[in-house]
């Protein structure tokens, strides 16, 4: 059981790697519909004695959603935008896959340092957790594009998936669930904003986004 | 059925229904017999407490009541408001005067829909003691007021709805992260435990709870609950939000929003206070909080939008009800006393703001001169506005503003009592001259000649406010006392 929590762990630092090199949006997309695949996993690994029936309904929802549901919606948005990928962001690819290894080994480092509470206590989880975080931040500002601003909160928000999944913390059924209901809501109107603002401005480059400021 | 299961549900269908409404007349109806019924259960909360409900998850404590209210109270008004606000909901096409584009705004089936479900996840947020339904509260209440920022439909709010969503949502993610921190606080010895206040509370007080963990919950809640509460850093979403949505939505994001998140961080204060460990938070609020007031007081210095102008002062306002809390003690009684002048206060200015706006057509400050001659009634508001939101006596703010400031001089923390009274003074100076300037002076020019220049149900909602604040400031209603005071204790201030 472990074990395998440990291979799904190393297969999102991979994908997160990935992620910072390829420039084509439809690929960004898919890797990080793995990603929310992986994660859906971890619950059945990770589910303490007599929970079976929790651990794979949140498992299947989570799969549902992360790994096909928000592609869906994330792809139609982006053939209504005639995007393909983004030719020059704000911090290069080169740049950016060497700023996520540090991102890496800074939160191995963290973690390690981090004192143990009773079972709960993995500094792989912890670290993956954290980087994964680190790095959807990093990919919110590193991008241009609004579509990628997008992936990068769903990046952010695996990480805290992942923490809370590979410690199997029980914040009770409704609320994981509402959890879940929450982020569909939240990717499907930035969806619909994205779609907005290609409209409004002919592009989705963010930095057209700069009328407001004192 | 349970009342508190009301409050939140009747909101949320009433809301779903507007959604399906094709006239815009019934909508709104619906709207404002919904805004009726939900104050009128609130009112009778005050009088029969409603029982907790789902084992301890949702209850209403005197903090959620006294919240809670406030939103109540501003929503019912937000919307008389909205009907009074003249040909609001029509589908034509407007010009934007300050681009050159036209903009078409939403159906007012969409807006209501959107309102009421706003209603709806605000009352999840007041009514929630279980740590994870208050952030699914809090996040949904983003994407519910999303929506009602791009109202107008141009580049402008679109860029504000935009850079609001996705601060906001970054910000509340980290809040979640805090819920899993503080699940790993109670596993120790090995048991799950349901992230209910009360038990929390409870095994915190034996020690049962890792005070690491615990801290570090705290610190990811009042990083991530202050984005939305508008605490400086991370307050850059608030300015752009508050200036673009229509009036009556900025009142509410505000007077009720800003208040709801700032429920986030008050609950795992509670926590933190129980586990012994409360040093550490107020710490941390007093920071943040005299850091929000400098940096609004900087931007408000030479501000000549009016609104932004409004919408840092929020800024400033939510340093000190953060303050307010950190200090402790009597502070802790005026920041919850303040929480409720300043909504009062400021959705009257919003209101005020949103009838100049549509005579003069202008959002700077610059342009707007003779409000007193031309709008006398709102004029005569945004002239008592300004004593008010300053904290001038006779108004509410004012002792509030002086309770927290009291508490300071009680525990001899002087160097943050002049901080907090030369923040304040800078704040007044900024705004003395724009307010003026806009209430009095002269123009020339004026803009179409309207034919009724002030519909009466425009400036009601916002004369209710300041009289409301200026009642609160000749005496107080026992029952908010008492109210207040259990805020306050539930809070650990006074006893």
């Amino acid at each position: 059981m472990k074990s395998a929590i440990d291979s799904i762990l190393i297969l999102l630092v991979l994908a997160n790697l990935y992620l910072l090199v390829t420039s084509r949006i439809r690929s960004s997309i898919r890797v990080v519909a793995v990603q929310g695949i992986l994660l859906g996993l971890i619950p059945i690994f990770a589910h303490s004695e007599g929970e079976l029936f929790r651990a794979y309904l949140i498992s299947f929802v989570s799969i549902a959603l992360k790994g096909f549901l928000f592609p869906f919606l994330l792809n139609r948005v982006l053939s209504s935008t005639n995007l393909r990928r983004e030719i020059e962001p704000i911090v290069g690819y080169t740049v950016s896959v060497l700023i996520g290894v540090a991102l890496f080994i800074i939160s191995l480092w963290l973690a390690s340092r981090v004192p143990a509470v009773g079972h709960m206590h993995s500094v792989l989880a912890l670290a993956v957790a954290l980087s994964t975080m680190l790095i959807g931040l990093f990919f919110i500002v590193a991008r241009r594009k609004a579509i990628n601003q997008i992936l990068g909160y769903i990046i952010l928000e695996n990480g805290i998936f992942a923490f809370g999944f590979a410690l199997d913390i029980e914040a009770g059924m409704i609320v994981e669930l509402g959890i879940l209901i929450d982020a569909l809501l939240a990717v499907s109107v930035m969806g619909l904003a994205v779609y907005h603002i290609h409209r409004e401005y002919d592009g989705t480059d963010t930095s057209l986004l700069s009328a407001l400021k004192d | 059925m349970n009342m508190i299961l009301a409050l939140v549900l009747l909101p949320a269908l009433a809301g779903i229904i507007s959604f399906f409404m094709r006239k815009a007349y019934a909508a709104r109806a619906l709207m404002i017999s919904t805004a009726f019924a939900h104050l009128s259960l609130v009112v009778w909360c005050w009088h029969t407490r409603p029982a907790p409900f789902y084992q301890g998850w949702f209850a209403l404590d005197s903090l959620g009541l006294l919240f809670l209210s406030v939103a109540s109270f501003l929503f019912f008004f937000s919307t008389i408001y909205r009907v009074g606000s003249g040909n609001a909901g029509a589908l034509v096409k407007k010009r934007d005067f300050e681009g050159s584009s036209t903009f078409i705004d939403f159906s007012e089936s969409v807006y209501c829909g959107c309102m009421m479900l706003f209603l709806s996840t605000m009352t999840l947020v007041c009514v929630s003691l279980q740590f994870g339904m208050i952030w699914v509260g809090v996040e949904a209440t983003t994407l519910a007021s999303a929506p009602l920022i791009y109202y107008h439909m141009h580049k402008r709010s679109l860029e504000a709805a935009w850079k609001y969503l996705l601060i906001c949502s970054v910000g509340i993610v980290i809040a979640l992260l805090g819920n899993f921190f503080l699940a790993v606080a109670v596993s120790e010895g090995g048991l799950h435990s349901s992230l209910v206040l009360s038990s929390l509370m409870n095994r915190a007080s034996l020690g049962h709870i890792n005070i690491f963990w615990l801290k570090g919950a705290f610190l990811l809640f009042i990083v991530g609950y202050g984005t939305k509460m508008g605490l400086a850093p991370m307050h850059t979403w608030l300015p752009d939000a508050h200036s673009e949505s229509p009036s009556a939505v900025s009142a509410l994001l505000s007077g009720a929003l800003l208040n709801c998140s700032f429920l986030g961080i008050i609950r795992a204060q509670q926590l933190l206070n129980a586990a012994g460990a409360g040093q550490l938070g107020r710490d941390l609020l007093i920071i943040f909080g005299i850091f929000s007031m400098a940096i609004a007081a900087i931007f408000i210095l030479g501000q000549n939008d009016y609104k932004r102008m409004l919408a840092y002062s929020s800024v400033e306002h939510m340093g000190i009800l953060a303050v307010g809390v950190g200090i402790g003690g009597i502070a802790v009684y005026g920041s919850m006393l303040h929480a409720v002048n300043h909504s009062l206060a400021k959705a009257a200015l919003f209101f005020t703001a949103g009838n100049i706006l549509t005579f003069y057509r202008s959002k700077s400050s610059l342009e707007v001169r003779g409000v007193l001659r031309f709008l006398p009634v709102s004029g005569v508001v945004w002239v008592a506005g300004f004593f008010a939101i300053t904290g001038s006596p006779p108004f509410g703010t004012f002792f509030s503003e002086f309770s927290i400031l009291k508490g300071m001089v009680d525990q001899d923390r002087i160097f943050i009592a002049v901080a907090y009274l030369a923040l304040l003074a800078v704040v007044f100076v900024g705004m003395v001259g724009p307010f003026f300037k806009m209430a009095y002076g002269n123009m020339d020019q004026l803009p179409a000649e309207r034919v009724n220049r002030e519909p009466i149900l425009s400036f009601i909602p916002p004369v209710v406010m300041m009289l409301a604040v200026l009642i609160l400031g000749l005496c107080i209603p026992d029952a908010l006392t008492s109210l207040i005071l259990e805020a306050a204790g539930e809070l650990g201030g006074l006893r």
